[in-house]
């Protein structure tokens, strides 16, 4: 079988490795299928760099973030490149912990990036972590299912339709659930979709002296529209469904409706692992009438800690990961439909881009139409659409996502959620020092 | 026993152990046999039991996007190492703790189960300080030590309950012969002793191997075992029944099939002084 | 037997034993009790100082921290209460002269063999998941409502998964001990007429007695500490229905980078689990002499 070509292979690698003292590094990545697809393809970069070897570390999420934030926040130098989101990054480089990425070559045309991922990792203007893929939210649906019920999906769809749809949709004896939403705790699960949800209704986390709003007539609403409506059309088991959760729901054809990230739009157009890969359309996150969408804006980056020895192999890495090239490498060898998103102007310009990928200008627009400064209708001391990019906000999140997964689960009622959101966060507020 | 069974009796009792042995093996079996479907099969209702499209595809994905055999040999050092390490070192002590009791050693052995009790989320900082600081981050060496720690209390528990059983006149009677200390463990106690530091070795390399605090939040690229192996695959995108399940079956399959070759031996000894 | 000299090559024997978990033990856990009673967050780095109690204070007024005793209580518990009584029947069976018992021995010992990463992962989302689980598969083939695991019975749910990986554990320290029962006494007693129900009152029960205590001794101590099962299932939610002390602890220090709570967790912690080390003792002193 095939065992023993892997293990000589592994044997000459390492044989190669001591003879050419080749320079490793080891990159910390989420085992997402894009950053797969990159560990697959890395045979390119070492190719073209023979003296540099990878060690990869593929991770899930959770475990990854608490892996790479253990060791950077101790120095503990086990990576020379680490997967890190939008949230990270703007924290750890204003601590001094990652490698400013200001010369990333001739050919790289930092300008090529879209504006606002590249705003998003950047502090003060220099960039810290090269986006591998960016992406915002939007409304992922069923156009056959929307035949069969006489609906049709405007492009810019508000609440009030995607309520009312629906409920049109559900067929719960034949397993069809009008709309799939995230249920399961966690700031970056169901946290991410309801506070993004909670800016088109006009609720804010903090108002400008950091004080918890969740006692707020615009978080009460979001919270009511969004239980009520995951009651009546909402899968059963809602309150432990993340984005993977949903994403097999919605491949195996059992959601009318799926708000989530724009990424998932090439895995359920593909027809290897979707069995609704033809009935897929797109349409803009939900509004509610008061100019903010319902969509966050993510991205995952390439970043280099401060204290890594090997600072140029990693940037010649992350420079080659992060590339024109590398799209063009994967559209190869792939297809246009798996390069990763959401990253580069000159992608959405390239009309095979466009031609293999039907979901690609919706998915621009909604990035584009993501205000990480501005997030939601009124005022806020703080950036991120998703999140508040403080180090206090990835427990005060989980906390509170707590009260909303029992919330949905029907183990407290929403006004108790959120009294108690309320109280958490105020709580962890007060002992961070806030107001600062 | 002296009577003949009836075997009517036989028979009932057969098919109802069989039937409740079948239901707990089940989430295992169904974890193999989903590993052999494709994603789409693995969600499919009503599920297939047995009359699917057997594929191997998913073994060939998981054994592409990782080195298994890497983790799978970092696994093995980890809880061999670990519990020989361990052995040695409670071996001595089980011996002193049977043989030469004195007032303070049920407290002694007591105080050692309560180290185990130390919650790790909480210590993990403060060890990672002191790994970085020691170098021992991302070494084998440094969970081969770590994993000694945890399992040493149950060693030194079970291998004390098992030498108590062991008559000490004839320990005695080595030592009349002239036989040093050494000698008197080597050759003659650990000898008889067998079966219990065999049960013994089997329970923590089993312990050892599935520990998976420590061996995922000390590792890196170098030294991850299978725990790390598991955590790239336990919440990928997409359907992932199927993928998970190959690569579930392929992190426990070697200890599944060690536990059952050696379920005679890990039996014998595993009564932590239960038996009088 | 024990003479001057084998007295002190005993206590010599136990010295590496005693000093390497005293190390073990006393390193970690006095940084741990130095770090909390620090304002100490790794992502905030240069704001240590010290600030007294303030992390226990706020630690134990953490509203979720009743919850979390609870159901520490309730997991252990009910583990134990799980593992014990099917430990119990399935020993008596196993020790019926059954056809195949080797088969049936190595099929009922399996699931101890699975990490608990997997076993969650595969129990969430193969078996309780409500829509493409088997239990649901089930149920609607009766035609019943599939039951929702983790949101209507989450605790109870986690407690069934973690009750599966140590049923085997407790079946063979039972199983063990009831095979060294003298199948004399039992006769007997089977010859005066004594039902089996009083049989297994009088004469079995007491003999498995010390079975069972090492089963709740070693069992306590692994599960105060169950940990990924949370994780990978429910996340600790909803609300706080499955967050033990251990998860809370995890939260705090982990996931807020916050060392100084998380140290105060950690010591309260430690501290919970001697207090239930001294009541365990105490029951194992009365039945096992040791």
């Amino acid at each position: 079988m095939r065992l023993l070509p892997t293990l000589i292979g592994a044997t000459s690698a390492v044989a190669l490795c001591v003879a050419a003292q080749a320079e490793t590094i080891t990159i910390a990545t989420v085992n997402n299928g894009d950053m797969i697809r990159m560990q697959s393809l890395a045979d390119d970069f070492t190719s073209k760099h023979p003296d540099i070897q990878i060690e990869w570390v593929t991770l899930e999420e959770n475990v990854l973030r608490q892996r790479v934030t253990t060791d950077i926040a101790t120095k503990g130098g086990q990576y020379d490149v680490m997967t890190i989101g939008t949230y990270e990054v703007p924290i750890w480089a204003r601590q001094g912990w990652l490698v400013p990425l200001d010369d990333l070559g001739d050919d790289y045309d930092v300008d090529d990036l879209l504006p606002a991922i590249r705003n998003g990792l950047s502090v003060d203007g220099k960039l810290y972590a090269a986006p591998f893929y960016g992406e915002s939210s939007m409304v992922m649906y069923r156009k056959d299912l929307f035949e069969k019920a006489g609906l049709e999906m405007p492009e810019e769809p508000t609440w009030e339709f995607i309520g009312e749809a629906a409920r049109k949709l559900t067929d719960k004896s034949n397993e069809i659930y009008g709309i799939c939403l995230r249920g399961k705790a966690g700031w970056g699960e169901n946290m991410a979709l309801l506070t993004a949800m909670a800016n088109s209704f006009g609720a804010r986390w903090f108002d400008m002296d950091w004080n918890p709003q969740f006692d707020s007539q615009q978080w009460k609403d979001t919270l009511n529209f969004y239980l009520d409506l995951m009651k009546d059309a909402g899968p059963p088991g809602a309150s432990s469904n993340g984005f993977n959760e949903n994403l097999a729901l919605f491949q195996s054809g059992k959601c009318g409706m799926w708000i989530d990230a724009t990424v998932a739009a090439s895995f359920v157009t593909n027809p290897n692992d979707s069995q609704v890969a033809d009935q897929v359309g797109f349409a803009l996150a939900p509004d509610n009438g008061l100019g903010k969408r319902g969509n966050w804006l993510w991205a995952w980056a390439l970043g280099i800690p401060a204290g890594s020895e090997k600072v140029d192999s990693a940037k010649a890495f992350i420079a080659w990961a992060t590339s024109k090239d590398y799209l063009q490498l994967v559209a190869d060898k792939e297809g246009w439909a798996n390069v990763p998103p959401g990253t580069r102007t000159s992608l959405y310009e390239n009309p095979d881009y466009q031609k293999a990928a039907p979901f690609a200008a919706m998915t621009l627009r909604s990035i584009e139409a993501a205000d990480p400064d501005n997030p939601t209708v009124d005022e806020v001391p703080y950036t991120g659409v998703q999140f508040v990019a403080i180090p206090e906000f990835q427990g005060i999140g989980t906390a509170v996502g707590q009260q909303f997964s029992a919330a949905l689960a029907g183990t407290v009622t929403a006004d108790q959620a959120l009294a108690t959101a309320q109280q958490v966060t105020s709580r962890e507020m007060r002992r961070a020092g806030y107001p600062k | 026993m002296a009577r003949a069974i009836p075997t009517r009796q036989k028979i009932v009792m057969s098919v109802i152990a069989w039937a409740i042995a079948f239901l707990i093996f089940f989430p295992i079996l169904w974890t193999i046999l989903t590993s052999f479907k494709t994603e789409a099969e693995a969600v499919a209702t009503p599920p297939s039991f047995l009359f699917f499209d057997w594929t191997l595809e998913n073994y060939v994905t998981v054994q592409e996007r990782s080195n298994y055999f890497r983790h799978f040999m970092n696994s093995v050092i980890i809880s061999l190492g670990s519990t020989v390490a361990g052995l040695v070192i409670a071996i001595p002590a089980a011996w002193s703790m049977a043989f030469v009791p004195a007032k303070r050693t049920k407290d002694i052995l007591m105080w050692m189960l309560s180290t185990k009790m130390l919650p790790a989320v909480g210590v993990l900082i403060p060890i990672y300080l002191i790994f970085r600081d020691t170098g021992l981050l991302d070494t084998r060496l440094g969970l081969v030590i770590v994993l000694t720690m945890i399992n040493l209390p149950i060693i030194v528990w079970m291998l004390f309950t098992y030498f108590r059983e062991i008559p000490g006149d004839i320990l005695e009677a080595a030592r009349m012969d002239g036989a040093t200390l050494r000698s008197e463990i080597l050759y003659v106690l650990v000898p008889m002793a067998v079966p219990g530091i065999a049960s013994t070795l089997l329970l923590n390399i089993i312990l050892a191997w599935n520990e998976a605090f420590w061996t995922l939040n000390l590792t890196a690229a170098r030294s991850a075992p299978l725990t790390a192996f598991i955590a790239s695959y336990s919440s990928p995108e997409g359907l992932f029944y199927a993928k998970l399940s190959a690569a579930s079956t392929m992190a426990i399959a070697p200890i599944l099939i060690l536990g059952w070759f050696s379920q005679k031996q890990l039996v014998r000894g595993l009564t932590f002084g239960a038996v009088k | 037997m024990a003479t001057q000299h084998s007295r002190a090559a005993a206590r010599l024997m136990m010295t590496p034993a005693v000093i390497l978990l005293l190390l073990w033990m006393i390193v970690p856990l006095s940084m741990t009790l130095y770090f909390s009673f620090l304002r100490y967050n790794l992502l905030m780095p240069g704001m240590e100082e010290w600030i007294g109690f303030m992390n226990y204070e706020f630690f134990l007024t953490d509203p979720a921290f009743f919850a979390a005793l609870t159901n520490t209580l309730l997991l252990v518990g009910g583990v134990l209460l799980i593992t014990i009584v099917g430990g119990v029947l399935l020993a008596l069976l196993l020790d019926q002269p059954i056809f195949g018992q080797g088969i049936v021995r190595i099929l009922v010992i399996a699931p101890f063999f699975v990490m608990p990463t997997v076993s969650a992962l595969v129990w969430k989302n193969m078996f309780m998941n409500p829509v493409s689980g088997l239990f649901a598969w089930i149920a609607k083939g009766f035609g019943l409502q599939p039951v929702d695991f983790f949101a209507e019975i989450p605790l109870l749910s986690i407690i069934l998964i973690v009750a599966w990986q140590w049923l085997p554990f407790a079946t063979l320290i039972l199983l063990t001990a009831l095979q060294s029962l003298d199948s004399e006494q039992l006769e007997a007693a089977e010859m005066d007429g004594a039902p089996p129900l009083s049989r297994f009152r009088s004469i079995i029960l007491p003999h498995l007695a010390r079975a069972i205590t090492v089963v709740i001794l070693i069992q306590t101590i692994f599960l105060l500490s169950v940990f990924a099962e949370i994780l990978v299932t429910t996340n600790g939610g909803p609300g706080y229905a499955t967050t033990n002390i251990t998860f809370l602890v995890y939260a705090q220090s982990l996931l807020q980078f916050d060392v100084g709570g998380g140290s105060a967790g950690g010591i309260v912690a430690v501290i919970l689990a001697n207090i239930v080390a001294i009541f365990l003792m105490r029951m194992i002193g009365k039945n096992l002499d040791i």
